[in-house]
């Protein structure tokens, strides 16, 4: 294991992303978007065997399909997994998702549906989809790429799709125990809603980056872990799996300007 | 017993106010034919009820929906339904924004002729807010859990895309994924069905396909034999999803009488004149199925 002396962020993301799935066993595990997409697949090929992927439509495959054109390559089915089966999933609490809302509060609560009033939006976004049901029933994990006050914001999501532990939104009653926030991945540092309270708190630093710096992007308050640490650079053996994986590197395209993982000082 | 329709006689069936679901998923494998027919017709004031593609933004932009119920409205590719986004951006029609799996439970409680179904789903989220006549229900077991009872979305009619058909209304649908048509089916009073073949009998021919069946044809009041008819969505295993057109189209929403434009140019006319703009036969069976 040689940790590389040259990788960019995104592929760092990539790595620290798949530590979401380590603890998962078997289970549905779904990364939306390149780079979760990539780190679930490097997590099923390389300490997570247990996943279970599929093609990003219906089949289910064990052997990751890499992104884009696949040219020759043929995925080989293993089973099948039509949304009707993804429900069942969902609501038996065998899946887990990372997904990128584009604005996250204090309470974990996460927003795609709109921007602005809901019955006139100022921007209409993607609805709601499946994250109220995804986020009271299984446990979701977040990419930002872009770690700002306007993502994560000072008061609440203008829509709440995600739903999370902000206490006047539940009635007693009401099952909150099977909502589960996994990890929080961001350009910037890693961080959970495990803190007291389901405070916010950060696990890692991107290296070069600073906690100040992480606070001043962020609307509300953070912790620190107390065994907050660098994020771990990928290892020559990671990155050889995720540029096979990712054969038109697309993971270049996903961060403005595809900088280097290492900052240095501005 | 011949279930035969034209698209013409299908759409003489809709009435005005009809509560109307349509099967597919984004813009994959809709009745996009029907709803062309459709646009072209005077029906207004209905209430659409779609894991919505481009009939949702076309039905919308031609001031034919007045309610609008969805789990999403996407072209995937395009990720926000253009018509739609504009739709919703000038708080033009009603929604009903729901939860993808809550549309799936209120078409299951339709069809199973139930008031509602409980669940977990929408609790704790502005599903809540959004949709204030849903109510909860208190578990009558010792559990005393307090769920969602989301209420039965019964339909007049379902709209569906297949694959084959006879003329005894049984249907089968290639691809990978079902998606929801047999519950948009069972939910429906009556279900119209489209398809790339129409035949007399599928048992003759297409007997080892049977498992494709989505459903029961007890449930299909008529069916029109439709070659191309999801064009521009995907129908499996026949032709992908024309992005290109798509793209013209959501273009079109950006313009100033755009969806006019849009209409005058593609849809004005019939079928075949359609088929004839967007790239003839040819042009739209060499479309690739997508791949993610």
């Amino acid at each position: 294991m040689t940790a590389a002396k040259d990788f960019t962020l995104a592929e760092l993301i990539v790595v620290a992303a798949a530590e979401a799935w380590r603890h998962d066993g078997e289970l549905l595990a779904v990364g939306i978007g390149p780079l979760p997409r990539l780190g679930v697949s490097l997590a099923k090929l390389t300490f997570a065997p247990g996943l279970m992927l599929t093609d990003g439509e219906a089949m289910a495959v064990e052997d990751p399909v890499p992104l884009g054109p696949r040219g020759d390559y043929k995925p080989r089915y293993s089973g099948w997994m039509p949304y009707g089966r993804v429900f069942d999933s969902v609501w038996s609490g065998r899946r887990h998702a990372m997904v990128t809302p584009v604005q996250v509060d204090r309470f974990g609560q996460g927003n795609i549906s709109a921007l602005g009033p809901f019955e006139k939006p100022k921007v209409q976004m993607l609805g709601v989809r499946g994250f109220p049901g995804n986020s009271i029933n299984h446990k979701n994990s977040m990419f930002l790429p872009n770690h700002s006050k306007r993502t994560f914001i000072e008061g609440e999501v203008d829509v709440v799709a995600s739903v999370g532990f902000s206490p006047k939104r539940w009635q007693e009653g009401m099952d909150r125990s099977k909502i589960e926030i996994g990890m929080i991945v961001t350009d910037l540092c890693v961080f959970d809603f495990n803190g007291p309270d389901h405070a916010a708190q950060v696990l890692s630093l991107h290296p070069g980056v600073t906690f100040e710096q992480v606070q001043a992007a962020t609307g509300f308050p953070l912790l620190q872990s107390s065994a907050i640490t660098t994020t771990a650079a990928p290892t020559e053996e990671q990155l050889a799996i995720i540029r096979r994986l990712d054969p038109h590197n697309i993971r270049a395209t996903v961060l403005k300007g595809n900088p280097p993982g290492v900052r240095t000082a501005a | 017993m011949n279930k035969e329709m034209t698209l013409k006689d299908i759409v003489g069936e809709l009435r005005d106010g009809m509560v109307i679901g349509v099967g597919g998923w984004g813009p994959r494998r809709k009745p996009m034919a029907l709803i062309r027919e459709i646009l072209r017709s005077g029906l207004k004031d209905l209430t659409l009820v779609a894991y919505g593609g481009p009939e949702a933004g076309m039905l919308c932009a031609a001031g034919k929906v007045k309610k609008l119920i969805y789990g999403f409205v996407s072209l995937d590719q395009i990720p926000i339904e253009p018509y739609f986004r504009k739709m919703r951006e000038a708080g033009g029609v009603e929604v009903a924004e729901l939860d993808e799996g809550l549309l799936l439970l209120g078409l299951k409680a339709a069809g199973q002729r139930l008031p509602f179904l409980p669940t977990r789903v929408g609790l704790g989220s502005d599903v809540m807010t959004y949709n204030p006549g849903f109510k909860t229900v208190k578990s009558p077991y010792d559990d005393g859990e307090v769920l969602l009872a989301m209420p039965a979305i019964e339909l007049d009619v379902a709209l569906i895309h297949t694959t084959r058909a006879d003329r005894l209304g049984n249907t089968q649908t290639d691809g990978p994924d079902p998606y929801f048509d047999e519950l948009f089916a069972r939910a429906a009073k009556k279900t119209y069905v489209t398809s790339e073949l129409l035949v007399d009998r599928l048992d003759k021919d297409y007997s080892d396909k049977a498992k494709s069946s989505l459903f029961e044809r007890y449930l299909v009041a008529g069916v029109s034999e439709t070659p191309l008819g999801a064009h521009p969505t995907t129908s499996h295993d026949a032709y992908g999803w024309d992005m290109k057109h798509l793209q013209t189209y959501a273009a079109s929403a950006a313009e100033e009488g755009g969806w006019q434009k849009f209409f005058d140019e593609y849809l004005a006319g019939d079928e075949k004149t359609y088929l004839e703009r967007v790239g003839g036969e040819a042009g739209i069976r060499a479309l690739p199925i997508p791949t993610f």
